[in-house]
C-alpha cells in the first residue's frame, strides 16, 4: 500500500461514483488484485476459498460505496470491508477464526492473479429471479454490453440497468445471509 | 463466475445515486427527533411548572447530561457505520455524559443531608421514567437501526448498542422536560436503567438485523 496507489484509487473511485465506467473498471481490477493478496495472506487454514472472499468483498464495495466519504482515504475503507468479509466467511462456515486481525498484512499486500474453481457467487446467481439472472449473466459471463443485452432480450436499456442493479444487490445480500455457504 | 466477469457486471452499474451515508445520518437524526417529540407530546408532555423549573440548576443539568450522551453517541455511531473510519476519539467522548453525572452526584451528596439521599434517589416517578424513556426512544431506535443497515458497520452489535444509547439520550432529553425528580441521584439511577434497556434492545437489533 503506497501513497501513490491511494491517491490514484481515490481519484478513480470518485470518478466512478460520478458515472465513469472506465475509471470504475480500473479501480475494481486494481482493488481486486490488492484484496486478493491481502486475503491470501490472512487465510492460514483451509476451508475458505480466497477468491470467494475477493468476490464477496467486491460486491460489498459496490453496494456500500455510498459509505465511503470522498474526503477520506479509500484503502483503509477497502481493507476494513475485506477484513469484515473474511471474518464473516469463516464464521459462516462454523470455524473458529484462525486469522490474525492485524494491520500488517495490508502493508505486505501485493497484487495477485485469480485462480479458477466453482464459486459461491454462481450459487447466489442461480437463486435470482430468471429476468435478473439472465441480465447479470449476459453482462458478466457472456460479456455483452448494456445495449447488446437490451437488444438480445428485447427490453429497454433502462430495464437492463435496473435488473442488473437489483440483481447485484440481491447477490450481495445472499452472500451476507447466514445460512448461505457450502455444506 | 470469474472475478473479471463480476467486475464487468459491477462496472456496467458504475454510477451511484445512493445518498451518502453522512447525509442519511443527519436526516435520520431529524426524523428521530420528530418521532420522539410527537410521542412525548401525545403521551406525557412537559411538566406544568416548566417556566419556573428552567431557573433551577438541577432541572437544567438534566439536559446537559442527556444532550452530552446524544451528541457523543451520534458522533460515534457515524464512525462505527463507516468501514475503516477511526473510532477512538469518538469513543473517548462517550465518557463525557457519565462523567458529568458522577460530578453532579458528588455535588448533590455534598449539598444534601444524608437523611434525604434515599428519598431523592427513589423519587416519585421511577415507573414512569422506566416506561416512557424506552417508549419515546423505541421509534428513534428503529430509525437508527435502519440507517445502520444502510451503512456498513463492521461491528454490528457494538453499533446497535450505540444506536440504543443515542435513542436513549434523545428520549431522555424529552422525558427530562416532564419529570419532577431533578436530583442527580434520581437521574443517575433511573435514567441510566431506562437508557440501558434501549441499549440492550439496540444490541439485539444490531445482532439480528444488521447484516451486509
Amino acid at each position: 500500500m503506497t501513497g501513490k496507489d491511494e491517491a490514484e484509487l481515490s481519484r478513480l473511485m470518485r470518478a466512478a461514483i460520478a458515472g465513469d465506467e472506465k475509471a470504475y473498471a480500473d479501480f475494481l481490477r486494481r482493488t481486486a488484485a490488492l484484496v486478493r493478496g491481502f486475503i491470501r495472506r490472512k487465510i492460514v487454514q483451509g476451508g475458505v476459498d480466497p477468491e470467494d472472499v475477493v468476490q464477496e468483498t467486491l460486491l460489498a464495495i459496490h453496494v456500500k460505496r455510498h459509505t465511503w466519504r470522498q474526503d477520506l482515504a479509500v484503502l483503509p475503507w477497502v481493507y476494513a470491508i475485506a477484513r469484515f468479509k473474511l471474518i464473516d466467511a469463516f464464521r459462516r462456515r462454523g470455524r473458529r477464526i484462525e486469522i490474525e486481525i492485524d494491520e500488517i498484512a495490508e502493508t505486505f499486500a501485493e497484487p495477485e492473479a485469480e485462480t479458477v474453481s466453482e464459486r459461491d457467487i454462481d450459487r447466489a446467481l442461480d437463486g435470482l429471479p430468471p429476468a435478473q439472472r439472465s441480465v447479470v449473466s449476459s453482462v458478466s459471463v457472456e460479456g455483452r454490453s448494456i445495449r447488446e443485452t437490451a437488444a438480445k432480450y428485447g427490453i429497454s436499456e433502462t430495464a437492463v440497468r435496473v435488473s442488473l442493479h437489483r440483481g447485484l444487490a440481491a447477490i450481495a445480500k445472499r452472500f451476507g445471509a447466514k445460512q448461505f455457504g457450502r455444506e | 463466475m470469474r472475478t473479471d466477469d463480476l467486475i464487468k457486471a459491477l462496472d456496467a452499474d458504475a454510477r451511484s445515486t445512493a445518498m451518502p451515508l453522512g447525509t442519511a445520518w443527519w436526516l435520520a437524526a431529524g426524523g428521530a427527533a420528530v418521532i420522539a417529540a410527537v410521542v412525548f407530546w401525545l403521551t406525557i408532555g412537559p411538566r406544568a411548572d416548566i417556566a419556573t423549573a428552567m431557573h433551577t440548576m438541577r432541572f437544567l443539568a438534566k439536559f446537559v447530561f442527556t444532550a452530552a450522551l446524544a451528541v457523543s453517541a451520534f458522533a460515534l455511531i457515524r464512525a462505527l457505520s463507516t468501514p475503516g473510519a477511526s473510532t477512538s476519539r469518538a469513543a473517548a467522548w462517550m465518557i463525557a455524559a457519565p462523567l458529568l453525572v458522577v460530578i453532579a452526584v458528588v455535588l448533590e451528596l455534598l449539598s444534601v443531608p444524608a437523611a434525604e439521599w434515599g428519598t431523592r434517589l427513589v423519587g416519585s416517578n421511577m415507573v414512569i421514567c422506566l416506561t416512557f424513556i424506552p417508549l419515546i426512544g423505541i421509534g428513534p431506535l428503529a430509525v437508527f437501526i435502519a440507517v445502520l443497515r444502510y451503512g456498513a458497520p463492521t461491528r454490528p452489535v457494538l453499533a446497535g448498542t450505540v444506536a440504543g444509547l443515542l435513542a436513549g439520550g434523545l428520549a431522555a432529553t424529552f422525558y427530562a422536560a416532564h419529570c419532577f425528580d431533578d436530583s442527580p441521584l434520581f437521574v443517575a439511577t433511573w435514567y441510566t436503567m431506562a437508557i440501558a434497556i434501549l441499549a440492550a434492545l439496540g444490541a439485539l437489533g444490531g445482532r439480528l438485523f444488521v447484516r451486509w
